[in-house]
């Protein structure tokens, strides 16, 4: 842990390239303040991305930096990793990159529960190749790809990557500098893969998309900030919470005393799996956003990842040679003596 | 036992020097044990002291369907007492199981070879499955056919052991081998000793195959079978003592280890199951230390965490067979503009598309050398034998962290099955063929993480973790000064000739880039490269033993292509190039040195016959003298 290490000291010299308003400055500026409140010397620190506006993000942090190929970032990543534990690995990919070409790589990254921290930054089009709608575009999005407006579901990032066996699931908003940042940090804490979707308006191609939490004004009336053990409430004083019904098995919005006692809005279990995916499955509804952490798995879970893979050590010239000899030799003997 | 007579070949019987050894092939079902036979019997040989090649030839289909045509496994052993370079143009002894496997298979007997085959299995009801009218045994004077009731005699063999009819004949490929060894001189010794190994476990299983192979022995000692006439008793052959049996799996395996041992860096193996390139997954996945084994969710992932592994600071390693390099090529050429070690093994199998995947082919080295977007130039590598394989993953492993560049290598379903003697050679001596640190790990300090090393051009391997190098790299074009993003017209110029001379450089780095044997000048230059080495090399002997002037120059380097061919090619008033494929190599000779190479190609899924090879190269000699 480096002490005295401040935001600045993770910005590169690299000019930002992004769209003037984009909301992936906001994000790069919350992940700075987070890899500095984290600690870990930049040097130790490794940014992977795939293709796309937000596969840019490496070239803006000053630690080591890779820009993959469209998709694989996590496999890249992966390897990255295996090949040195030691380092803290971060991957940055948009919805295209994550949930389109690479989601195969998701997936798979997630049930390896490999130790990544990755940035789902989802702005629900594709921005670099000029707006076409993407994975989780809303039906009907007319882009010049779909003119007559999309005509597929979106993917709910968060029911894809519990029903992956994802071990950590937070989603954040860009512009949330008072959210984001920590949502960072508890990420990397988490040992195993953690995805962090992020909510990013793309001010060019889908401008104002997640409606619900476009401003601080629209947060305070429509999302959830999700705290551990803590009532599930609607925005700050509006009145309105969650209940869980069990019937369902979903949570639907209650307004406090007209559809419930204040004790009866839902108190957040991030550990429990089946109440977070109800949680995630809010996303496609006319509910509440839902911030926070939604999912960790519960401490003494964890799975062995492939700890046993990065533990592997190098071999010894002395090994190497009785391998090189074969197992007759390794049994100790020479040939046998056919002829006498 | 120890007492029994040895009898080996009359060597070179029939065809002057051209001819050496024995060949033996096995054909049975899928299931009938026909590969771990002619394992066996080939480690018998070994033991014994022969030299051998061996060529398995199995079905893509697990078990197919038993007594049909297309479940029919074989198992090719050649073995002598010189220098053995080919399983074998043909068998001098055929065992055929049943009679689909006799139908398949007796194309493969020489004329005047002997076939041996278990009558028990030649029925109307097996002549139907193998979709025949009749009995296919015909000795016609084109061979000679010994009937022996193979499944009758291992159940009388077994009994006593009480397995049940389908168990007890599990043990029938045991009693052939046994039967087979006595036909070919050889004891029993080495094949008991691997039983009472291998079913430790299971001890009546274990007694019960030793009983079978035992009786199939002592068959052929107590009857009255007139051996063949190739074999002849003759005084114990030497025994070298260091040599093992080893495919060029288990090479290329062994060479992974000692390049990761070699250069104190994990090598990172990783890689999605294909046919025939899995057998290295396998064989690397049994050891615990030395090298990491991942079994990628893709081919693309195996790739991506392969370059991954590289870029912080491991040997990235992955392999595949040809479709599987398709869908490689894209993050291959990351590594290429990103300058990132990475070794790449092609078990090239018969394409295209899912071809025939478990049988032979060359056919990808078009694609290994251009099949890029791109200016994308890689190293690309070929061995040409087992022990080939072994080395050359060094000298990949060493190109690829001197040089930061991909590094192709090309193997084949041959070369990848096929068992050969080996001899590992001494650690002191490898050590020289692999620096002890890449020079790109050290060129780096002070001035730009991009400085480029003067003599190789590589630029510093700089993983993460290092301290005051930090720096993002990527597919982009950087500029060739600080390696940030560069658009300048003029740059991209200068990066793609860079990484052209680098590659370009990277050709004196293999010790040596290719074998020379024959005749030095002369009449005919024979090319070749890869799998094919033992063929051809024989093909030209035999040729210049009858008087021709011909040289064999075997390309282990495909790209970039080493100095001085042309000065080779001079030497010769002819040039060919025998390769598995359309003529993928020629092309390549053709268009750089603007030399009239002519192509000697085949596509049949299986190696070259020399006897093939022979004729089509006195043809091209025939031209010649017209």
């Amino acid at each position: 842990m480096n002490v005295g290490l401040s935001p600045k000291d993770f910005a590169s010299d690299q000019e930002v390239r992004w769209c003037p308003g984009c909301g992936d400055y906001a994000i790069l500026k919350g992940v700075r303040a987070a890899l500095a409140k984290i600690g870990r010397a930049p040097q130790d620190v490794v940014f992977v991305s795939g293709i796309g506006c937000a596969a840019r993000f490496p070239y803006y942090v000053a630690s080591y930096g890779f820009h993959t190929i469209h998709g694989r970032a996590p496999a890249v990543a992966t390897g990255v990793k295996l090949a040195n534990p030691d380092l803290d690995v971060w991957v940055v990919g948009g919805d295209g990159d994550f949930l389109s070409i690479g989601g195969n790589h998701l997936l798979h990254t997630l049930r390896r529960d490999v130790d990544l921290n990755l940035l789902l930054i989802n702005n629900a089009i594709y921005g670099l190749t000029k707006g076409q709608y993407s994975p989780t575009s809303h039906v009907g999005t007319v882009s010049p790809s779909s003119p007559r407006g999309s005509l597929e579901a979106p993917v709910n990032a968060g029911l894809f990557a519990l029903g992956a066996g994802a071990s950590f699931f937070a989603r954040t908003v860009d512009f949330l500098q008072d959210h984001l940042p920590d949502i960072m940090v508890r990420a990397q804490a988490h040992r195993g893969a953690s995805l962090v979707e992020v909510l990013q308006n793309c001010i060019i191609y889908n401008d104002g998309v997640f409606s619900k939490v476009t401003s601080k004004a629209d947060a305070a009336q429509n999302a959830v900030r999700l705290v551990h053990g803590e009532p599930i409430l609607i925005g700050s004083e509006t009145g309105r919470g969650l209940v869980f019904d069990e019937a369902s098995c979903r949570f639907r919005v209650a307004e406090i005393g007209r559809d419930c006692p204040p004790e009866g809005i839902a108190r957040h279990d991030e550990t429990n799996l089946p109440r977070a995916m109800a949680l995630a499955a809010l996303q496609d509804e006319d509910g509440p956003e839902i911030l926070g952490v939604i999912y960790c798995r519960p401490e003494g879970t964890a799975r062995p990842g492939l700890s046993a893979i990065e533990a592997t050590p190098l071999m010894d010239e002395a090994e190497l040679a009785t391998h090189m000899a074969g197992p007759r030799a390794a049994r100790g003997g020479g040939k046998p003596a056919l002829i006498p | 036992m120890k007492n029994e007579p040895q009898t080996t070949l009359k060597a070179d019987r029939d065809v002057g020097a051209a001819r050496n050894g024995i060949v033996v092939r096995f054909s049975g079902d899928s299931g009938d044990g026909v590969q771990l036979a002619g394992l066996q019997f080939a480690r018998s040989a070994q033991q014994a002291g022969a030299e051998l090649m061996t060529l398995p030839e199995f079905p893509a289909e697990i078990r197919a369907p038993a007594g049909t045509v297309f479940g029919v496994s074989a198992y090719q052993v050649h073995f002598g007492e010189q220098e053995v370079l080919t399983p074998g143009d043909e068998a001098d002894v055929l065992v055929a199981f049943n009679p689909a496997a006799f139908i398949t298979n007796i194309g493969f007997l020489r004329s005047g070879g002997t076939v041996v085959y278990d009558e028990d299995s030649f029925d109307e009801r097996a002549f139907k499955k193998a979709g025949i009218e009749d009995n296919p045994v015909q000795p016609d004077g084109h061979y000679r056919a010994i009937p022996v009731a193979i499944s009758k005699r291992t159940l009388e063999a077994v009994e006593e052991f009480d397995l049940g009819r389908k168990a007890a004949l599990r043990a029938k490929n045991f009693w052939a081998l046994g039967f087979t060894l006595w036909l070919c001189g050889q004891s029993t010794e080495t094949a008991l000793a691997w039983i009472e190994r291998r079913f430790a476990a299971e001890p009546d299983i274990g007694a019960a195959n030793a009983a079978a192979l035992k009786a199939g022995h002592a068959y052929g000692e107590t009857h009255e079978i007139e051996l063949p006439d190739i074999f002849e008793p003759v005084a114990p052959m030497a025994t070298p003592d260091t040599s093992r049996l080893v495919s060029g799996t288990q090479t290329m395996a062994l060479g992974l280890l000692a390049a990761g041992t070699l250069l104190q860096r994990p090598a990172f193996y990783c890689s999605y199951p294909i046919t025939p390139a899995s057998a290295l997954l396998h064989e690397l996945a049994k050891f615990r230390s030395g090298v990491r084994t991942f079994q990628a969710e893709d081919e693309i992932a195996a790739v991506s965490a392969a370059i991954g592994a590289s870029y912080a600071g491991g040997i990235g390693v992955t392999a595949s067979s040809g479709p599987g390099l398709s869908l490689k090529t894209e993050a291959i050429g990351l590594a290429v503009a990103a300058e990132i070690p990475l070794i790449v093994i092609d078990i090239q199998r018969a394409g295209p598309s899912t071809g025939m995947p478990t049988k032979p082919e060359q056919s990808d080295l078009s694609m290994a050398v251009l099949g890029r977007h791109g200016e994308a130039p890689v190293v690309v590598l070929a061995p040409s034998t087992p022990a080939d394989c072994f080395t050359m993953m060094i000298d990949a492993a060493r190109i690829a962290t001197t040089s930061m560049t991909p590094v192709i290598v090309l193997s084949d379903a041959f070369l990848a099955n096929a068992v050969t003697e080996w001899t590992a050679p001494d650690l002191e001596e490898l050590k020289a063929r692999m620096p002890p640190a890449p020079v790109s790990l050290s060129n780096g300090t002070g001035g730009n993480w991009f400085d480029r090393d003067v003599e190789t051009l590589a630029r510093p391997w700089t993983p993460p973790g290092t301290p005051d190098r930090m720096h993002r790299i990527g597919g982009l074009e950087k500029d060739a000064g600080t390696g940030d993003i560069s658009y300048d017209p003029a740059n991209h110029q200068r990066m793609t000739d860079l990484r052209a001379e680098k590659v370009a450089k990277a050709r004196t780095e293999l010790t040596p880039p290719l074998s020379l044997h024959g005749a030095e000048d002369g009449d005919l230059l024979a090319i070749g490269w890869g799998s094919t080495y033992g063929a051809v090399r024989r093909a030209v002997d035999r040729l210049n033993e009858a008087g021709h002037r011909v040289g064999h120059l075997h390309l282990r380097q495909l790209w970039p292509l080493p100095d001085g061919l042309e000065t080779i090619f001079a030497r010769y008033n002819r040039l060919i190039c025998a390769e598995l494929n359309s003529g993928q190599l020629t092309a390549i000779l053709r268009s750089t040195y603007l030399a009239p190479v002519a192509p000697v190609v085949q596509t049949t899924g299986r190696p070259f016959m020399v006897s093939d090879l022979q004729a089509l190269f006195a043809a091209q000699l025939g031209e010649t003298a017209s």
